[in-house]
Parts: structure tokens; C-alpha cells; sequence
């Protein structure tokens, strides 16, 4: 996979982004820049803010400082109205899935698609049936959230997440509690994404082998910081203490 | 490779303002009279603010037909059974109450129409309110608390929908639509059971009953007095979803969620009911 710095105008450009709840200090001026087409994983211990600066990006919590801008647009100064236009080119897979309890997971996968596109009943269905086939859960479509493991959970959430052919993806811990074949098949799909429709994605993980065969390039945030960024094999030969540490405790990466 | 370097020195957080904060009645009773004054003036604050939202939700399209009408079915439908038994059971007592009252003024002959206009004016509209504060209020906030804390509202954010629109609007039109229907049942079945008991001390025809009762009763009042719980709809459903999308602290929070829910509501709806009542005599004397 390429870097593919050469686009003015990022994908998604934080800058300075401060977050506090009370007293606790999440994000501390953290500045990160994604370019288009690229996918950045977001290392760090649990904690540290990465739910909450996916959360920042999506407009959903408010930042004390600093300012977020989306293909461009500065999130802060928009209406509703125009967040949410930007909000339909952005998936979102939260890390709990967060999976409507008292919809179908048809009715789960189909609730962006009833409410943002024109899509006749069948044409609909035709489209769930095809995105929940991507992430191999065609046989749960007629189910409710709760008969669901929490693996499965996060796979209809992923499905949801790309109802509207995003052109940027937010997953808040993709592989974490799946099987490693369907963490695998997970990895393979997001790079699927990447090349087939060229989506930016930020990817905060735990797991290193997704972040092997996903990242273009690795965010490392420590304390609401950025400690550490640049591609994967510049992270294993950094001296950095906390990055040393991150690495030799992670144990996976060669 | 490029590591940044550490900047030193907080900035002063401005306070997030999309951030709306839930009363803490825990925190409100060991706190100083002012400061328990201030939580009550902001919880009211963030009440109106919240009210703000669902009007303009609810009056800009698009309109969320489905969802409307599930709630209503949730909202209507099933508390049917519910409200009709508190109708009969009220009708009933009502009856026995006042005939022994009425016996020892020689007035029994306007039993029929003391039954009927008592449950036409208040007996029934507050009774449904409160039926149904405790079973729908209760049930908005702790489906929406529960959706607050596993991050569901969000998801609906994330998916570009309004859930002021999508949640909120839905329920409270669907409490204001369906309690005027519900306090009709209430005064039926409460008319019923009023003769039934009526009946059972002193043998009647229903049509003697109806006859007697109606021909002092008008639809002054009954209209007003019906359609002032729509009021006490909007009051149910506001306070159910406020309650519900500011809980927080994960299961133990939807609890509280719903208990306030419940208890606010039938408060408010009682409190409501003095205002509505002075209204309805000043705007429709007899």
C-alpha cells in the first residue's frame, strides 16, 4: 500500500483538538491529518481518547478547542443541516456496534438507506442483503440485536456503516472480539474498500495484525498527544520510550 | 519518522455547549439551597431548550409516518386495557362514594348527573393522565435512557437523522393524539360501571341513567376538559424523552431515567391540571 500525501486537501484535518470531561484531560491539542485514500490506525492504550476523537470527527461531541475539518469544511461553523450531508459521507462503526435493539438487523442495515436515498422496497432489500453478505452475515437478517454475539454485532455494524457508500470510514475497534479468521476476513475487506472506491478510513485498534495489513500509515496517541506517526516499520525502529514500550508489549510485530 | 514534541501548558476549556446535563437528584439534596435553586433553573433551562428542538423537529420535513405510528400503537393500543379498567374501577367507587352523600341531602336523583360530569371534568382526563404517565412514561424513559447509554443516539446522529425527529416527535405526538381518545374510553367505561353500581343498591335502566345524567351535562363539558390532556400528552411524552436522553451512568442511570420520568410527569400533569381547569372556567362559564 502507497501513501497518497499528494492530495491538497485531506480527508479529514484535525488541528489542536483539545477534549476534557471535568478534570480529565482526553485530547490535548492533538493534530492529525489524513489524506484521501488513506487509512491511518490510531494506536494507544485504552483511554487515551481515541472513541472520543472519532466521536469529535462525526460532530457528535463538541471539541473545547481547536477545529476538525471534513473534505475541507470546518464541522464547527455548519448547521445541522449541512453536518448531516457531510455526515452521510462518513461511516461510522461504533465500538459496541450500537445497533438499533428494537429494529431487525434488516431494519438495522436498511435505516440509513430508507431515510437518505430513494431505493424502492425491493431495491432496498436487494441492497442489505448485498452489504450484509460483505461481512458474512447474510443468515442473520431476519434477527434482533440481542440474539446477537458481540462479533456479529460489530459486523451489522460495519454493514451499516457502509449503507451509503461512504467515502470515509471511522471504525472504533473493527476486529476486537471476533475470531481471528473473521478478524482476518475483516482486515481483507476494509482493504477491499481502499482500493475498490479509494476510502479514506481511520482505524483505532488494539490488534497489531489488523494494523499490518490495513494501515498506510500509524497514529500513536499517549496522554491526549500525539507520540508517534509515520508507517509502521518507522514505528518498530523508533526510539521514542513509550513507542518502545507500546511495541514490546504488543509482542506481534516483527 | 516524526515525533512531536510535547506542548506544555493547558488552554481553559470553554464548557461544551451541546453537552445538555441531567438533574442529579442526588447530588440536589445534599447541596446548599442555592445551588439547588441553580439546578432547578438550568434543568428548566435545558427543558426549554429541549422543547425548542422537538418543535422545530417536528414541524420541518421530512416526517417520520412509521415511527409515528408505532408510537401510537405503543402510546394507544396498549394502554387501552389499562385506562378502561381504571375508568371502570373509578366509575364504580365514584358511585358508591356519593350516593350515601347525596341520600343524606335527598338529592339521589342527581347521582346519575353527579357521576357523569365528574368523570366528564376531571375524574377521567386525570385519571387516563396519570395511567398513562406511569405506563408510558415510564417505558419512553427507560427505552430511550437505555438507547443514551449503548451509544444508540448516537448511531442515529451518526447516520445523519435527526433523533429529535426520529425520537422524540414521534412519542410526544403520539401521547397528545392518543390521550383524548383514551379519556373518552375512560368516561365510558367509568359511565358503565357508575350505573352498573348505581343499579346494583337501587334498580335503573341504563337509558334512565344516560337520560338523567346527560340531560344536565352539555359538550362544554366534555370537549374541554377532553381535550385538555392533550396537554397532559405533551407533558408525558416531553418529560419521558428529556428524562430518557439525559440519563447517564450506565443501567443504574436508565433506572433513575425512568423513575423521574414517571414521577415528574404525574406531578406536572396534577400541577397542569390547576392551571387547565382555572382556564377552562374563565374561557367557558356555565
Amino acid at each position: 500500500m502507497t501513501m497518497e500525501n499528494d492530495n491538497p486537501k485531506p480527508a479529514i484535518r484535525l488541528q489542536e483538538l483539545s477534549k476534557s470531561f471535568g478534570e480529565q484531560k482526553v485530547l490535548d491539542r492533538l493534530d492529525l491529518n489524513i489524506a484521501c485514500g488513506e487509512t491511518v490506525t490510531v494506536l494507544g492504550r485504552s483511554g487515551t481518547g481515541k472513541s472520543v476523537m472519532l466521536k469529535l470527527i462525526m460532530g457528535l461531541q463538541k471539541p473545547d478547542d481547536g477545529e476538525i475539518e471534513i473534505n475541507g469544511e470546518k464541522i464547527a461553523a455548519l448547521s445541522l443541516d449541512d453536518l448531516n450531508r457531510l455526515r452521510k459521507k462518513v461511516g461510522f462503526l461504533f465500538q459496541q456496534a450500537a445497533l438499533y435493539d428494537s429494529l431487525t438487523v434488516e431494519e438495522n442495515v436498511a435505516f440509513p438507506l430508507r431515510r437518505h436515498t430513494r431505493l424502492k422496497d425491493d431495491e432496498r432489500q436487494a441492497r442489505v442483503r448485498e452489504l450484509l453478505a460483505r461481512v458474512g452475515m447474510e443468515e442473520a437478517i431476519e434477527k434482533m440485536p440481542g440474539d446477537l454475539s458481540g462479533g456479529m454485532k460489530k459486523r451489522i455494524g460495519l454493514a451499516r456503516a457502509l449503507a451509503l457508500d461512504p467515502q470515509i470510514l471511522l471504525l472504533d475497534e473493527p476486529t476486537a472480539g471476533l475470531d481471528p479468521i473473521t478478524a482476518s476476513e475483516i482486515n481483507e475487506l476494509i482493504c477491499e474498500l481502499q482500493d475498490e472506491r479509494r476510502m479514506s478510513s481511520i482505524v483505532v485498534t488494539h490488534d497489531m495484525r489488523s494494523v499490518e495489513k490495513v494501515a498506510d500509515r500509524v497514529a500513536l496517541l499517549h496522554e491526549g498527544r500525539l507520540v508517534f506517526e509515520g508507517t509502521l516499520r518507522e514505528m518498530t525502529e523508533s526510539q521514542h520510550p513509550f513507542v518502545m514500550k507500546f511495541i514490546e508489549e504488543s509482542g506481534e510485530v516483527r | 519518522m516524526k515525533q512531536h514534541a510535547q506542548v506544555i501548558g493547558a488552554r481553559p476549556s470553554a464548557v461544551s455547549a451541546g453537552v445538555r446535563p441531567a438533574t442529579d437528584s442526588g447530588n440536589a439534596t445534599r447541596a446548599s439551597p442555592k445551588r439547588l435553586l441553580l439546578g432547578t433553573l438550568e434543568w428548566f433551562g435545558n427543558l426549554g431548550d429541549f422543547c425548542a428542538r422537538l418543535v422545530k423537529a417536528a414541524v420541518t420535513p421530512p416526517y417520520e409516518g412509521r415511527e409515528l405510528l408505532r408510537q401510537m400503537d405503543e402510546v394507544g393500543a396498549k394502554s387501552l386495557p389499562l385506562v378502561a379498567l381504571a375508568g371502570a374501577a373509578i366509575g364504580a367507587v365514584l358511585s358508591m362514594h356519593m350516593r350515601d352523600s347525596m341520600a343524606q341531602f335527598g338529592a339521589k336523583s342527581m347521582l346519575p348527573t353527579l357521576i357523569i360530569l365528574s368523570l366528564f371534568k376531571e375524574t377521567g382526563p386525570i385519571i387516563t393522565a396519570l395511567v398513562v404517565s406511569g405506563r408510558v412514561g415510564a417505558g419512553i424513559g427507560a427505552e430511550l435512557g437505555s438507547m443514551k447509554v449503548t451509544e444508540q443516539i448516537e448511531a442515529i446522529e451518526a447516520s445523519a437523522v435527526n433523533p429529535y425527529k426520529f425520537l422524540v416527535a414521534t412519542r410526544v405526538i403520539a401521547c397528545m393524539l392518543m390521550l383524548p381518545l383514551l379519556t373518552i374510553v375512560a368516561d365510558f367505561c367509568g359511565i358503565v360501571t357508575g350505573w352498573i353500581a348505581n343499579a346494583l343498591a337501587e334498580p335503573m335502566s341504563l337509558r334512565f341513567f344516560l337520560n338523567e345524567g346527560l340531560a344536565q351535562a352539555n359538550f362544554a363539558d366534555l370537549l374541554p376538559s377532553t381535550f385538555k390532556t392533550v396537554v397532559f400528552g405533551f407533558i408525558i411524552g416531553v418529560i419521558g424523552c428529556f428524562q430518557g436522553m439525559n440519563a447517564k451512568g450506565g443501567t443504574a442511570g436508565v433506572g433513575r431515567a425512568s423513575t423521574s420520568a414517571v414521577v415528574l410527569a404525574s406531578l406536572f400533569v396534577i400541577l397542569a391540571d390547576v392551571v387547565l381547569v382555572r382556564l377552562i372556567i374563565t374561557l367557558f362559564p356555565q
